[in-house]
């Protein structure tokens, strides 16, 4: 079995869809995550394989289905951005030989694939279907809810993992050459970080609307505090330290105005989900979530980097194309909980989303009020990437529980959590996934 | 700033050519006259996929915005941390933009919206690279 890639028809890139055509009768219902660390430290129990291995069964149990049920496995095959297994160092050959291996060596320790998985798990004797949705949790979520609508499965795993090795993000491969090949370099000469382009958008953003990196703070400080209720994560797990105002402002820029804490920690983590049809969740453990709806946008920048009138275009494109298909508005949500990895672009998704009524330009202010989950507004109850580590998962975990009543201490309380939807990464180009506790 | 070589590939060998000979080109779609940078094997607008040029550029343009990078991921950039990056926009067409390390300026004095004209430097290789300088009269 050759696992495919999801093809361009399982997105919802378009305006005008309509509603989409599984709303309500696909549902998620197990969660398990894997448990974090901050680099892996060498041990076959800890590898990326391992530990996703992990977060599967955990799901599986969650759920309360027996494993032989599960006829479909969605994967996100990449597991980092900027972590890489340097060319010419020893493989790890004790790791490699604890498990059953695919042609590819560092499957399991690098990357993942669909059959690595299926080979060291021996209890999923029944999976048919298995597809690639690359990228991030969101493209997944987006894949396993329409084939699991399309009738291609009807009891899905969905999981995305994350490696991280010891060294620095990003600074091996090209960027410790000497020279880049040309057409590389045409755009890498000039030695941007990751966050830089965020940055740049969010720095066009004070300047348009008067704003300013401290009004960043509170959003900060509430972000860290929700991650810290979040037993999944790696700053609950291995360092349970609230980020206080004074610590975010006085953090050191990497490439100013994004400082140390507007960019996520990489850590290792893996996250996955059970997808079903609604009428076979409704006799599974956990309370069914329902999906009422999953977009996307693909656009690009017209040139280097989007401009603020692209990602404010953007935003609301995506916005339209998530009520549009969910048959909801924005006075619907319940609570706001967008990717935030960069914390320094959470904005341009809320004010996309028109969260609360909020325009462009008015989400930092937002951010001075009331946001905590207590109150009448929570934004990023998940305490995404901020609170919890670099995965592009938090948000949809939290979402679920949120919507099924146990988020534990993160529970909202300010309102009745009804409607959501989280997604990203990026302001243009992202998936999103909207749920419901109501299949209507 | 001491930048990574370059190594043409046969992509970008017109554009680094240019360089060389202290020219600023960029690629052009003949079949809808836009142009677009990065350069790509297709064009983003039209989607066609063989009729490029390489159309001369004024070297004139303007600064749209920057940042101020501390912890760059290039080795070779490092021990010059922070340095200015800028986005410029070109008069030729606002919506093409090019990096600038902004040779001169201040690190976090950048006049946003100033004058900008094309320069060329050489890399740590020998090939020039487009840079920019803001126009000071």
């Amino acid at each position: 079995m050759t696992t495919p890639t999801a093809p361009d028809a399982m997105y919802r890139n378009d305006e005008g869809l309509g509603i989409w055509e599984h709303r309500g009768k696909v549902a998620a219902v197990g969660v398990g995550h894997g448990p974090t660390s901050r680099r892996w430290d060498g041990r076959p129990e800890t590898c990326v394989g391992a530990i996703t291995i992990q977060a599967l069964r955990k799901a599986i149990a969650d759920a309360g289905v027996a494993p032989e049920q599960i006829d479909g496995l969605v994967v996100v095959p990449v597991t980092t951005t900027g972590a890489f297994w340097e060319e010419g160092k020893p493989l790890p050959m004790d790791v490699i030989e604890s498990f059953n291996q695919t042609d590819d060596p560092l499957d399991g320790v690098a990357k993942l694939s669909a059959e690595w998985l299926l080979a060291n798990m021996p209890e999923l004797t029944n999976v048919q279907f298995t597809m690639y949705g690359p990228g991030c949790m969101s493209n997944a979520l987006n894949v396993a809810a329409q084939a699991v609508g399309d009738g291609l499965t009807h009891t899905c795993l969905v999981v995305k993992s994350w490696h991280n090795f010891e060294g620095r993000y990003y600074q091996s491969g090209a960027n410790v050459e000497d020279t880049l090949p040309g057409t590389a370099a045409i755009t890498r000469l000039w030695g941007g970080p990751a966050s830089y382009g965020t940055a740049l958008q969010f720095a066009e953003y004070c300047r348009k609307y008067g704003k300013t990196h401290e009004m960043m703070a509170p959003f900060m400080e509430n972000s860290r505090r929700n991650g810290l209720m979040f037993p999944e994560g790696y700053w609950a797990q291995h360092r349970p330290e609230e980020l206080g105002r004074e610590d975010y402002l006085a953090a050191r820029w990497i490439a100013k105005p994004a400082n140390l804490f507007d960019n996520d920690i990489p850590i290792m983590m893996s996250g996955a989900y059970l997808f079903s049809t609604a009428e076979r969740a409704a006799d599974m453990k956990q309370k069914p979530v329902y999906i009422l709806n999953h977009a996307s946008s693909n656009a690009r920048p017209r040139s280097l980097t989007p401009t603020l009138d692209e990602v404010e275009a953007e935003t609301a494109r995506t916005a339209r194309k998530i009520y549009e298909g969910a048959g909801i508005t924005a006075d619907d949500l319940s609570f706001e909980n967008m990717y935030d990895g960069f914390s320094l672009f959470h904005q341009f998704h809320l004010e996309g989303l028109g969260y609360r009524g909020i325009k462009f330009g008015e989400a930092l202010d937002f951010y001075q009020t009331d946001i905590s989950i207590e109150g009448p507004n929570p934004v990023s109850p998940s305490g995404g990437n901020v609170g919890s580590g670099r995965s592009r998962v938090w948000m949809h975990t939290d979402c679920i529980q949120q919507l099924q009543g146990r988020a534990g201490a993160r529970q909202v309380t300010g309102v009745e959590p009804e409607v959501a939807v989280s997604g990203g990464p990026m302001p243009l180009g992202g998936n999103f996934t909207v749920w419901s506790a109501s299949p209507d | 700033m001491s930048k990574q070589g370059v190594v043409p590939d046969d992509f970008s060998q017109p554009f680094w050519d240019a360089a060389n000979e202290e020219r600023l080109v960029i690629q052009n779609c003949l079949e809808c006259n836009r142009l677009q940078h990065p350069p790509a094997e297709t064009c983003r607008d039209c989607g066609a996929g063989d009729s490029f040029e390489w159309k001369p550029m004024s070297g004139r343009g303007t600064i749209y915005n920057y940042g101020v990078v501390h912890d760059c991921p290039v080795r070779l950039l490092q021990e010059d941390q922070p340095f200015n990056l800028a986005v410029i926009m070109l008069d030729d067409d606002p919506g093409i933009q090019m990096f600038s390390h902004l040779p001169g300026v201040p690190v976090d004095d950048v006049p946003v919206g100033a004058a900008v004209e094309v320069i060329f430097e050489p890399t740590a290789n020998g090939q020039l690279v487009p840079e920019w300088r803001v126009i000071t009269d």
